[in-house]
C-alpha cells in the first residue's frame, strides 16, 4: 500500500457525455446502453446512436440499472418502474425534509 | 478474524434447502440493496447476504462451511483449521466496491477467484485502463464559490501476474464553482492505469451536498425557511435574509402569509443559468411572556376583529 502525495487535480463538469463514452465510464457494452434507451430508461439527445448525447446523471442511472439487473436480476421493465419509483420517492424525501424543517421552524418558536 | 455464521445472515436453520437459500437471499438482497435503501448500513447488510448466498449456494462451498461445524459464533474469533489453504493474500477493498467480500470468506474461499474485478470487464480489445466512480460530499458554500478538496480514495489494482493489491492515493480536487448535486467531475487519467499504450482510465466523481441546517437545494434552485414577524408580515419591508453568498435584503410585501414564497432571482447556484433563492415565510408569534404582553396581545384580541376559522364555521 504505497501513499502517493497529494497533488491537485482539476476536473471538467461533465455535460453531456456520448454512447461510448457513457459505456466506458460504466463499463458496460453499448448493445445493452441502446436496450436502456429503447426501453426509456435513457433519454439521449440526437436521432441515431453515433450522434447521442446523454445528460450527465445518465451516469448515475445506468450504473444503478447495472446494479438492479446484475444483483437482484430486474429485467429492463422492473428497471424502468424501479428508477422511475426512486426518483419519485427522492423527490417526496426532498419535499419531506422541506416540509419537516418549516414544521420544526415554526413549533421552536413555541418552546419559549 | 471473526466468524460469520452465513446461516445466521440469512436468518436460516442450518438445515435449510437451497430453495430456501435462494429466497431467503433474494428477499434480503432486495431489501438492503443499497440503491433502494438509503438507510445506513444497508449496503453492509446487503454485501453480507450476498457473501453468505455466495458460500451456501454453492453445495461445494456449502459442505465445505458446514464441515467447520455448528459450534461457532457469529463474531468469535476464528482461525481456519489446518488444511485450508493460505496462501492467498488479501486485503479488504475500499467501500463502493461491491465485490469486496470479509476476511473471513477470503481465507476460506479466495483463492478459487478470479481476480477479475467484478462486473467491470473490458469488452474493447484496446488496453484502455479502467474508469473508477467515486462519490464526494460538498458544502453547498463550495457551489458558491468553488473550492478545492482532498480526497482519499482507495482502489484495487490488479498486477500483470494477477495479484490483487489495494492502492491508496490521497488527490486533491478542483471543485468549480456552479456545480450541483448529481452531476459529475472527471478526472482525466485518474483511472486505472492502461496496459501498455493503452491511455489510464479516469476518475468520475459525483457531486453530493452535505446536508446545510439553513439551506435546502433542488437542482440549482436553493431554499430557505425565513421566520418573519406578525408585524414585518402584515406591513410588508425589508428584512435580512441570508443566502450561502451573505445576507441581502429581501422585499416582503404587505399581508404575507406563511409558506408564501419570494423569489431571489439568480441568488441559488451559479452557473450558465443561475438558480433562484426562494425564501419560504414563516410568520414567528412572539410568546406573551410579561404582564405586559399579555396586554398588547388583549388589546389586539379586543381591536383586531379577527377570526382565522371563519371559513371552517368555526
Amino acid at each position: 500500500m504505497a501513499k502517493h502525495p497529494a497533488s491537485v487535480v482539476a476536473g471538467e463538469i461533465i455535460e453531456v457525455v456520448s454512447l461510448a463514452e457513457l459505456c466506458r465510464s460504466c463499463g458496460v457494452q453499448s448493445e445493452w446502453v441502446v436496450e436502456l434507451v429503447d426501453e426509456g430508461i435513457l433519454e439521449p439527445q440526437g436521432s441515431d446512436p453515433s450522434a447521442w448525447r446523454f445528460s450527465a446523471v445518465s451516469i448515475t442511472r445506468t450504473r444503478v440499472a447495472w446494479r438492479l439487473q446484475h444483483d437482484l436480476g430486474v429485467n429492463r421493465a422492473g428497471i424502468a418502474l424501479a428508477l422511475n419509483l426512486l426518483d419519485e420517492r427522492q423527490e417526496l424525501h426532498v419535499h419531506l425534509q422541506r416540509l419537516e424543517r418549516s414544521l420544526d421552524d415554526t413549533s421552536s418558536d413555541s418552546d419559549f | 478474524m471473526d466468524y460469520k455464521d452465513y446461516y445466521e445472515v440469512l436468518g436460516l436453520e442450518r438445515t435449510a434447502t437451497q430453495d430456501e437459500i435462494k429466497r431467503a437471499y433474494r428477499k434480503l438482497a432486495r431489501k438492503y440493496h443499497p440503491d433502494v435503501n438509503k438507510e445506513s448500513g444497508a449496503e453492509s447488510k446487503f454485501k453480507e447476504a450476498g457473501e453468505a448466498y455466495e458460500v451456501l449456494k454453492d453445495p461445494e462451498k456449502r459442505a465445505a462451511y458446514d464441515q467447520l461445524g455448528a459450534n461457532w459464533q457469529a463474531g468469535q474469533d476464528f482461525q481456519p483449521p489446518p488444511g485450508w489453504d493460505q496462501g492467498f493474500e488479501y486485503s479488504s477493498q475500499g467501500p463502493g466496491d461491491e465485490s469486496a467480500f470479509s476476511d473471513f470468506f477470503e481465507n476460506l474461499f479466495g483463492q478459487g477467484r478470479s481476480s477479475q474485478a467484478g462486473r467491470q470487464t473490458r469488452h474493447e480489445f484496446h488496453a484502455h485502463g479502467q474508469d473508477h466512480h467515486a462519490k464526494i460530499m460538498i458544502d453547498l458554500k463550495d457551489a458558491y464559490e468553488g473550492a478545492t478538496r482532498a480526497i482519499s480514495l482507495r482502489a484495487p489494482e490488479v498486477d500483470a501476474s494477477g495479484h490483487v493489491s489495494v492502492r491508496d492515493r490521497s488527490i486533491k480536487v478542483k471543485i468549480p464553482k456552479g456545480i450541483t448535486e448529481g452531476q459529475h467531475i472527471r478526472l482525466a487519467g485518474q483511472g486505472t492505469p492502461g496496459v501498455g499504450q493503452g491511455q489510464a482510465g479516469d476518475l468520475y466523481l459525483e457531486i453530493h451536498f452535505q446536508p446545510d441546517p439553513t439551506f435546502s437545494v433542488d437542482g440549482r434552485d436553493v431554499y430557505i425557511n425565513l421566520p418573519i414577524t406578525p408585524w414585518e408580515a402584515a406591513l410588508g419591508g425589508k428584512v435580512k435574509c441570508p443566502t450561502p453568498a451573505g445576507a441581502v435584503d429581501l422585499k416582503v410585501p404587505e399581508n404575507a402569509r406563511t409558506g408564501q414564497k419570494l423569489r431571489l432571482k439568480g441568488r441559488g447556484i451559479p452557473g450558465k443559468t443561475a438558480g433562484d433563492l426562494y425564501a419560504v415565510l414563516q410568520i414567528a408569534v412572539p410568546p406573551a411572556r410579561t404582564a405586559q404582553d399579555r396586554e398588547f396581545y388583549e388589546r389586539m384580541s379586543r381591536d383586531m376583529n379577527f377570526n382565522p376559522r371563519a371559513k371552517l364555521g368555526g
